[in-house]
């Protein structure tokens, strides 16, 4: 009898683990499903890489938002992650005790925040700042509703995750390692950047990682700032339009447009795969740098 | 004992907090000798040797008191350099401590650290502390492989190599057998004794059998206290306090 309850107790919990990999496979395939309406009457090719998007001549190019999302989460990463690793870098190796104990609830504070919240403080402080500061400053005109703005509004909800991981892969590098360096006289530099920085690496790219995984999807403070424009972005300080952002506004509405649903469903596959494929990217970087490092 | 004392410890105190770890230790360590300081675990020992290289410094909520005086001079005074002190002593841990690199680069890391950048300077360092070490014949052929595919008793006499390649004055050791099978513990230790040929020891342990195989001079800590110390083979075959007669006939432990 008890071992009847230990096998069953096993498959159930097998089975409820399996679910999460299962419900991917189901989005995906759903996604599909849906989507098969457009992409049976035109070529994947049109789809992936034009960039007119006139769903009232039946035109559903989404290279404007594939661009915008490529282009906003770049732009975040490249100002999120040096200035969260160096925070990171601060906070753990550096700070005093308190001033660590101190911060690591305000850091998750950030990362629990509404991004709707985010959203609203874009639109008030950093478009503003972008339209008539940086624009202005960089020699172009622009309304501040910008890929800029939406890197930025994104680089700082990005910060509070990649800060998170990071402590906690530098918590994780033992003190008798670093002591071993400052023993043969390195600095705390030194030893920060030889030793933890590169027992950590991996760590570091996966909070990078996760941190972009979360950029890719972010849809509502970056709709409230990028403007919405569907066309391809050529400067930061131009407005984009990104796949979530593209989604989240117009699905359930001129669904008298015919095939329309299906190019959001189209929209929706191509961002869950450009995700996935990112991931496993990392997890191939991973495996890769683990191997170097050890 | 050629009368040389190369360190010496002056009422040093040590606390954590409110706990105090060190009670007023004063100790001559002399020089060309291997030094060992024996005592229970948690009596201060590993806190006695940290606090010759000053790696206490960061630890949170400690305070030091006293003088350790390191050829003439206080290293716990204000103007002192750390990086300096410690270049002049190579630490071995109680685990080795291998840095994320390859064998060469663990150590060439101290070296370079210090200025030396000529490719065939480092070269001859490299080869010459891991032939010191006892390793260099086992690891010639694959210098470039990450330190990590080492046995962790071929990763304790790199880091001995690492802490000589500094050329320091002194060598530090926490315990720095207890990780490994008896086969590597003898090597570690049969290379310490040689090593005092041209360097001053000061080893940690509270494996009493090692400390009568290595010790020339033998101090006892006991509950932050130096109870006894002296000439190895004086307080083994007499110890004055009960303690130490108690600790060493396994009274306590």
């Amino acid at each position: 009898m008890r071992l009847l309850k230990d096998a069953l107790a096993r498959r159930a919990m097998g089975l409820v683990a399996a679910l999460p990999a299962l419900l991917v496979l189901l989005i995906v395939a759903g996604l599909f499903l849906k989507s098969k309406a457009i992409l049976a009457v035109e070529p994947l090719s049109k789809l992936l890489f034009s960039s007119a998007w006139h769903p009232l001549k039946g035109e559903f190019g989404l290279l404007p938002f594939i661009t915008g999302t490529v282009w906003v989460t770049v732009t975040a990463l490249v100002l999120a992650v040096p200035v969260s690793i160096l925070a990171a870098i601060y906070l753990s190796e550096y700070a005093p005790r308190w001033v660590r104990e101190g911060a690591k609830p305000v850091v998750d504070l950030l990362a629990g925040l509404p991004s709707v919240v985010y959203g609203v403080w874009g639109v008030i402080l950093v478009v503003p700042f972008v339209g008539n500061v940086l624009a202005p400053l960089a020699g172009v005109h622009s309304s501040g509703y910008s890929i800029l703005a939406g890197g930025i509004v994104l680089a700082i909800m990005t910060f509070p995750t990649i800060i998170h991981v990071t402590l906690e892969v530098f918590a994780s590098v033992p003190q008798a390692l670093r002591d071993a360096s400052l023993s043969l006289g390195a600095t705390r530099w030194e030893t920060t950047r030889h030793v933890v920085l590169r027992k950590g690496a991996q760590g570091i790219l996966a909070a990078s990682v996760l941190g972009f995984s979360r950029a890719f999807g972010e849809t509502m403070a970056v709709l409230m700032v990028v403007g919405n424009v569907p066309a391809v972005p050529r400067s930061l300080f131009d407005a984009g339009y990104p796949l979530p952002a593209l989604i989240a506004n117009n699905y359930g509405e001129m669904m008298s447009v015919p095939s329309y649903d299906a190019a959001l469903m189209t929209a929706a596959l191509v961002l869950t795969l450009i995700v996935l494929f990112f991931n496993v990217l990392a997890r191939r970087i991973l495996v890769r740098v683990e191997r170097r490092v050890r | 004992m050629n009368g040389q004392t190369p360190i010496s410890i002056r009422n040093l105190s040590v606390f954590y907090g409110d706990l105090q770890v060190l009670k007023d230790v004063s100790l001559d360590i002399p020089a060309n000798r291997i030094t060992v300081i024996i005592g229970p675990s948690g009596c201060g020992k590993t806190t006695l040797l940290k606090s010759l290289n000053r790696l206490l410094d960061d630890t949170e909520g400690v305070r030091i008191r006293g003088q350790v005086v390191l050829d003439g001079e206080d290293i716990y005074a204000p103007r002192t350099e750390v990086t300096r002190i410690r270049k002049k002593m190579g630490l071995l841990s109680q685990r080795p401590q291998v840095l994320p690199m390859s064998i060469y680069e663990n150590v060439a890391y101290g070296p370079r650290i210090h200025g030396l950048r000529a490719r065939r300077d480092l070269d001859r360092r490299v080869e010459h502390y891991l032939q010191v070490a006892g390793l260099w014949d086992e690891v010639k052929d694959r210098l470039r492989e990450p330190a990590s595919v080492l046995s962790v008793g071929q990763q304790q006499r790199l880091c001995l190599a690492r802490g000589l390649a500094v050329e320091p004055e002194i060598i530090l050791g926490d315990e720095p057998t207890s990780a490994l099978d008896p086969q590597s513990s003898q090597n570690v230790e049969r290379r310490l004794a040689e090593l005092k040929r041209d360097y001053t020891v000061v080893v940690v342990t509270h494996i009493l059998r090692q400390a009568r195989r290595v010790a020339d001079y033998l101090a006892f800590l006991y509950l932050g206290e130096l109870v006894e110390h002296g000439p190895a083979a004086d307080v083994f075959a007499a110890p004055r306090d009960p303690r130490t007669r108690a600790y060493l006939t396994g009274e306590i432990s």
